[in-house]
């Protein structure tokens, strides 16, 4: 049989080795080759069937039995294409593709890498040949992809120099509707009348599908063949950028960086992103997009006042853009390079992870000073804050504020209390306590605030004086001797 | 009525001014210095902070300590020699504040003192703690003062005798725990200072003074 078709080479892990420019088109499994007629070969079984640009593939699957090598058929070989038969017989067995090969005088298909010319007419004899697709797989759609391969005649174009992929392709679509024609004058086809009539008519609205089909899909094989090219200039350009910034020896001239960036904000546009920059401080693009950034992020810092969360930003950035969307990592990049630039705007990592984005006048101390007076008065001293208190207080939001909170607690501001109420801060009483001598209780300082504040929530009741509130510090008495006692009380200097 | 009244309030401003006591405690009503059976709390057992272990290094170190002293101090005058930590202990919660010590903080807080040397852990699942607030050393000083002070140098007592007798009721030593005295008189038995025999039953040991 490996005399039969040609060789394919295969990869160490089975795949095929594709030609220069070879794409593969599609795929079918499980599918028998049968060259009809030729009785000397046994015919291939059960193998994965691939079609390129260039070549028919058939590959053995992993549970063959008898070690059978890959075999092709180059679609230059190949001279006619018959169409699907849809008749009864059809339904019941396994959709079949059948084509015909030129056979060489040695009785091997005819290999168009060998030299000699190939022309249809040549008198070689040609063997029809059976795909037999016993596996799941679209039998039609390969079919179709089949005749487009086969037209656009790839392996032609491989010949010719890269301008000629257009000739090529005008060769391809010119040579389409010459077999087109060619196809029933030359090949030798019986005609048949009657119910073949309807058969033909078939055939050739399937044709003219075709050809729309082609002719629609035209600009895209353009651009595919194309695509190529544009491929490697790319690769030419990343080659000559990755020795410039090599051989900085002989100084740079800033026209020459000029052109380099310019050559780098192209290759991003079109979507590579140049290996230079990820060494570098960053592209123009990452540049502007940092400082786009932080003038953008401005007006949401003054509204969130003076922090924000790095992903709120980012939602609030995405949405004003509209359609060019960036990608978290872009943000990210932007707002480390902010270090570099000067703007008014920074991001800071918390301990518990959160990234903010604040100002650069913002300040820890006075964000705890504001905390500290909130949490002594007599209210938060008797029962703490909440992280949703201190947002409201501070203006922030309530996952801004619980960082505030932390990292006062972990400077020692504030304390924290956990119970089934919740998670509340009070302000830490513990420096004042004297672990000596724990029953004294300073007279100024935050611990007589403190116990002052408690108290008054629940007022005394003492059967030898009246009712005494605490304002300022100061008692208050009531009753008819307040007058003298507050003389009395004020008279006191060391009381206050 | 108003004598009593202008007295009782200068007796409060003149202690605000000499005192440094705060002004409130003293036999009024005012819940700050709240009381455990007889025993004075003090004002931070209010704070609700105290109950929570706290993660900040300085800040911990600092609620240990006083939880310590307190522990210690309650313990002391109350003479409970033994704390379960699955039990109720009523040191470790205030019914005021609604507030409890979690049973990770009361394992820090004993395990501190075990560090120091003032408890021992009674168990390696440590659910039960012996408190030492008088370290063995200290306790086995207290036996031989209190042999010498009745002049029991080279008589023979019962343990039983030693913890719950009429002459240790003006001492310490009056309800001390049994492990605990076991392990002052062990100390002591091999200084030499006494002997430890078993009695007619096996609930009753003598100690033989030889101090």
């Amino acid at each position: 049989m490996s005399n039969f078709f040609s060789k394919a080479e295969v990869t160490s892990s089975g795949r095929p080795v594709f030609l220069r420019n070879e794409v593969e088109c599609h795929l079918l499994s499980g599918v028998d080759l049968e060259p009809e007629d030729h009785h000397n070969f046994p015919p291939l079984k059960s193998g994965i069937f691939i079609l390129t640009t260039h070549r028919l593939l058939w590959l053995p699957s992993s549970s063959a039995t008898t070690p059978t090598s890959a075999s092709a058929i180059p679609l230059a070989a190949i001279s006619h294409i018959f169409s699907s038969k849809k008749s009864l017989k059809s339904v019941f067995h396994s959709p079949r593709i059948r084509f015909q090969v030129l056979v060489s005088p040695d009785g091997r298909v005819f290999d168009p890498g060998s030299g000699s010319s190939f022309s249809s007419g040549s008198g070689s004899r040609s063997v029809v040949v059976t795909a037999v697709v016993r596996g799941k797989g679209d039998c039609d759609g390969f079919l179709v992809k089949f005749w487009d391969s086969w037209r656009m005649r790839a392996w032609e174009s491989n010949e010719t120099s890269g301008s000629g992929s257009g000739s090529g392709l005008a060769s391809g679509s010119g040579a389409g509707t010459g077999t087109g024609g060619g196809l029933y004058s030359t090949d030798g086809s019986v005609r048949m009348v009657g119910v073949s009539g309807i058969l033909r008519k078939e055939q050739e609205m399937w044709e003219s599908t075709d050809k729309s089909l082609q002719d629609a899909f035209q600009d895209l094989n353009a651009l595919m063949s194309k695509a190529q090219e544009m491929v490697m200039l790319a690769e030419k350009m990343r080659q000559k950028l990755l020795s410039g910034t090599g051989s900085q020896t002989s100084g740079t001239n800033d026209e020459e960086m000029g052109s380099k960036e310019e050559i780098q904000d192209w290759l991003l546009s079109v979507g590579i992103i140049s290996p230079v920059t990820k060494e570098s401080a960053g592209a123009l693009y990452h540049q502007q997009l940092s400082r786009q950034l932080a003038d953008f992020v401005r007006t949401p810092l003054e509204r969130a006042g003076g922090m924000i969360n790095l992903i709120d930003a980012y939602c609030l950035f995405n949405r004003a853009r509209g359609t060019e969307l960036i990608s978290p990592d872009d943000m990210l990049q932007a707002c480390s390079l902010w270090e570099k630039f000067d703007v008014p705007v920074m991001l800071r990592k918390f301990d518990s992870g959160v990234m903010v984005i604040q100002n650069k006048s913002h300040s820890d101390e006075e964000v705890f000073a504001r905390i500290k007076s909130l949490v002594t008065k007599p209210e938060a001293l008797r029962n703490g804050i909440s992280p949703t208190d201190a947002a409201m207080t501070l203006g922030i939001a309530p996952a801004m504020a619980k960082e505030h909170l932390l990292t006062a607690e972990s400077k020692g501001l504030l304390c924290r209390d956990i119970s089934p109420d919740g998670f509340r801060f009070y302000i830490n009483l513990f420096p004042e306590i004297d672990p000596c001598n724990i029953y004294f209780v300073k007279d100024y300082g935050i611990c007589s605030t403190w116990i002052k504040a408690v108290s008054t929530s629940e007022l005394c009741l003492s059967h030898r004086s009246r009712v005494l509130d605490y304002d300022n510090g100061m008692p208050t008495t009531y009753g008819p001797v307040s007058f003298r006692l507050r003389k009395r009380i004020t008279c006191n200097p060391a009381a206050t | 009525m108003v004598i009593i009244l202008i007295s009782s309030l200068r007796f409060r401003l003149e202690a605000e001014n000499f005192s440094p006591i705060s002004i409130y405690c003293e036999g009024s009503t005012c819940r700050e210095m709240q009381k455990l059976g007889d025993f004075k709390l003090p004002h931070f057992f209010n704070y609700p902070p105290y109950f929570t272990l706290q993660p900040v290094r300085e800040t911990r170190e600092k609620q240990v300590q006083l939880w310590k002293e307190l522990i210690l101090d309650y313990c002391r005058t109350q003479k409970i020699f033994v704390i379960k930590l699955e039990e109720e202990f009523p040191l470790f919660s205030n019914s005021v504040i609604e507030r409890t010590l979690s049973h990770e903080a009361r394992e820090a807080f004993l395990s501190a003192l075990a560090a120091e040397g003032r408890a021992e852990w009674l168990d390696k699942g440590h659910r039960s703690c012996l408190i030492l607030w008088h370290r063995i050393q200290e306790w086995a000083d207290i036996i031989v003062n209190f042999v010498k002070d009745n002049g029991f140098e080279d008589s023979v007592m019962t343990v039983e005798e030693i913890r719950f007798g009429i002459e240790s009721r003006r001492t310490e030593l009056h309800g001390i725990d049994r492990t605990i005295l076991m392990r002052a008189l062990k100390l002591l038995e091999q200084k030499g200072k006494l002997a430890i025999f078993k009695g007619t039953s096996t609930d009753d040991e003598g100690i033989k003074f030889s101090v």
